[in-house]
């Protein structure tokens, strides 16, 4: 009796598209090669003082043009990718478009007055249905917008509606662009770093911001049954404050726990955790206390941020499939910028790569408004 | 049952078999969702289960104080909330303020599952206004919709499952769909579901509470009965 309460969710394909390349692959090899996107920029229009982030440099590298903003070219980019590489048919009304983001458009009104028109140019449904429209997939898009947790948030609701066999595949994407809303804030609550972030470092202090965008196809068709598949996830909410992460990471700790029960698996089944890491002195120190409260203490732990920065409603996208690639070629990447713990609770990390044979990865994601996300993937 | 005399499960330690049990029930014995209560908010009005219970038409941000006071609540908090959050916590409390038996559920056994037309943009406006000056914490925290889960979840502890979603119009069946997935299969055993949209003075909120059991006055939780009392409470 094999537990097949749902059907299996399998990664059919999948594209990062970021300061430091156009697809997975590009993307992989500059980590491999400890080749970040975070650097110090000075520019008046976004902010009075210099700060760390990892931005696109030439607006042209953003293809196509036409009568899309930059968040839904980022999209179209990572999307377009993703699909070349995916030998399923996905227009049709099997196959769902799920979007994450935190703000989407949210910089257009940086140069525009808001009117009715505005309002409706940048609600994300918009963005949602150009992009549908632009790649002819025939179901209504889905947007998932769960602050810092969106992109995990969006591959456990994929999973859950092909599980439930609602629809045969789905094309999950999540971007968001930093402009001056956006830096504005985190500047406002002293979130950034003032150099290039070190997650779970003792020196941390803060985050940067990335830009950035993620696509993963997931199928239940059994032609992909021999490759990595969603296995399980959950969410939690911490209940404690709206802008600070739990005290205890308890909450986080009951989602990593439910996502393995989810998975059928245990604490000694994973291999390595792609951590939230942002590199503020709480986040970093609730993320501990739930790891070693599910007793994963000793897995290897990564945090990518310092080389994306926090692409926020991109990061549980781009991190996840970057960990997929690491599972594949069987290389765990260390966290740049980590040279002694800071953390209380003892943890796993390094700043070097190292060869690791992967069965299993958790990947966890924590945000505003208290939520938290775990991610179960493997063979 | 009539699996249990497989011959397979006599290999099966307990654990197994329990989890075993539970996978068949999921998928042969769901049982039934009920709406127990429901609430709404819109157009000057308050209402809860087809009642209406209050009525003003002042603007938003005074009605929903005024509506604040009006039922006497105390919770120095929503004084600092963003209109989303007001609006959405008011719906909340009302909800549960007699229909609710919060000891009957641990914190993480109740879900919140949220959708809106405008995400965060009623408090974006404001929190860009603060920019050209001196941006302003307190309002860029509020500038994510699902910050009203938060305030929601803070109120009452409720740790569970939870997910806001963006959708242009109330899509019952999307919402119906995801929380029913997470009751049947056993993730939470209530939920607060439903709707809280704010764009100036245009708002609506309509919260229902989900649960397993069969209150007097419930509803069959369903897309078609959402739907319904979606277009329809708030009418006089």
């Amino acid at each position: 009796m094999s537990e097949q309460r749902f059907k299996d969710v399998f990664i059919v394909a999948d594209n990062v598209y970021s300061p430091i390349g156009k697809t997975t692959a590009e993307n992989f090899i500059n980590l491999k090669n400890n080749v970040g996107g975070v650097k110090r920029h000075e520019q008046s229009t976004m902010s009075a003082h210099p700060f760390y982030a990892a931005l696109f440099g030439d607006d042209k590298q953003l293809a196509p043009n036409g009568n899309y903003t930059k968040f839904e070219r980022l999209l179209i980019v990572s999307i377009g990718d993703a699909l070349k590489r995916a030998d399923v048919d996905l227009h049709n009304n099997n196959t769902v478009l799920i979007i994450s983001t935190t703000k989407g458009n949210i910089s257009l009104l940086e140069t525009e007055k808001y009117s009715e028109n505005l309002k409706k140019r940048i609600a994300l449904t918009t963005s949602a249905q150009l992009l549908a429209n632009h790649f002819g997939f025939k179901q209504k898009p889905i947007v998932v917008s769960n602050a810092c947790i969106s992109g995990v948030l969006g591959i456990i609701t994929a999973m859950r509606l092909l599980r439930s066999g609602l629809y045969e595949n789905a094309i999950v994407a999540g971007a968001d662009v930093i402009s001056r809303f956006i830096l504005s804030g985190f500047q406002s609550f002293q979130a950034l770093s003032q150099g290039v972030c070190r997650p779970f470092d003792k020196l941390h202090d803060g985050l940067n911001l990335g830009e950035g965008a993620g696509t993963i196809i997931l199928t239940t068709n059994k032609k992909y049954a021999e490759t990595i598949q969603v296995k399980g996830g959950s969410l939690s909410n911490d209940a404690n404050h709206i802008s600070g992460p739990s005290r205890t990471g308890g909450e986080l700790a009951w989602a990593i726990s439910r996502s393995m029960t989810d998975a059928g698996i245990s604490a000694g089944d994973i291999d390595f955790i792609s951590a939230h890491g942002t590199g503020t002195v709480y986040n970093d120190e609730m993320e501990a206390n739930a790891v070693n409260i599910t007793g994963l203490a000793d897995v290897p732990l990564n945090s990518l941020k310092g080389y994306y920065g926090h692409t926020l409603g991109a990061a549980g996208l781009i991190e996840t499939i970057v960990s997929v690639e690491s599972l594949r070629q069987g290389i765990f990447l260390g966290t740049p910028g980590f040279e002694n713990a800071g953390e209380s609770h003892r943890l796993n990390v390094s700043a070097e790569h190292r060869n690791l044979s992967v069965q299993n990865f958790l990947k966890t994601a924590s945000g505003f408004g208290g939520c938290n996300a775990a991610l179960v993937i493997g063979k | 049952m009539h699996r249990v005399s497989d011959p397979r499960l006599q290999k099966c330690d307990l654990s197994r078999l329990r989890r075993l049990f539970t996978n068949f029930t999921v998928i042969f014995l769901t049982t039934p969702n009920y709406i127990s209560a429901y609430c709404a908010i819109g157009d000057g009005l308050v209402s809860r289960d087809g009642d209406i219970l209050f009525t003003s038409n002042t603007p938003v941000s005074d009605f929903l104080v005024s509506a604040y006071h009006d039922f006497q609540l105390n919770y120095p908090k929503f004084y600092k909330m963003d209109n989303l959050s007001k609006l959405g916590w008011l719906t909340a409390e009302l909800l549960l303020q007699n229909n609710f038996s919060k000891d009957k559920y641990g914190a993480e056994d109740v879900g919140v599952v949220l959708a809106n037309a405008n995400s965060s943009l009623d408090d974006d406006l404001k929190y860009f206004d603060s920019v050209a000056d001196v941006a302003s914490p307190s309002l860029f925290v509020y500038t994510l919709p699902n910050i009203v889960m938060g305030e929601v979840s803070i109120r009452h502890k409720f740790k569970g499952e939870q997910a806001f979603f963006v959708q242009a119009q109330f899509d019952a069946g999307f919402v119906h769909r995801q929380v029913a997935y997470l009751l049947d299969n056993s993730l939470i055993k209530a939920c607060i579901c439903g709707w809280v949209d704010i764009i100036g003075e245009d708002y609506k909120s309509v919260l229902y509470l989900v649960e397993k059991t069969k209150k007097e006055n419930a509803v069959l939780f369903s897309a078609e009965n959402m739907e319904m009392i979606f277009n329809n409470t708030l009418r006089l």
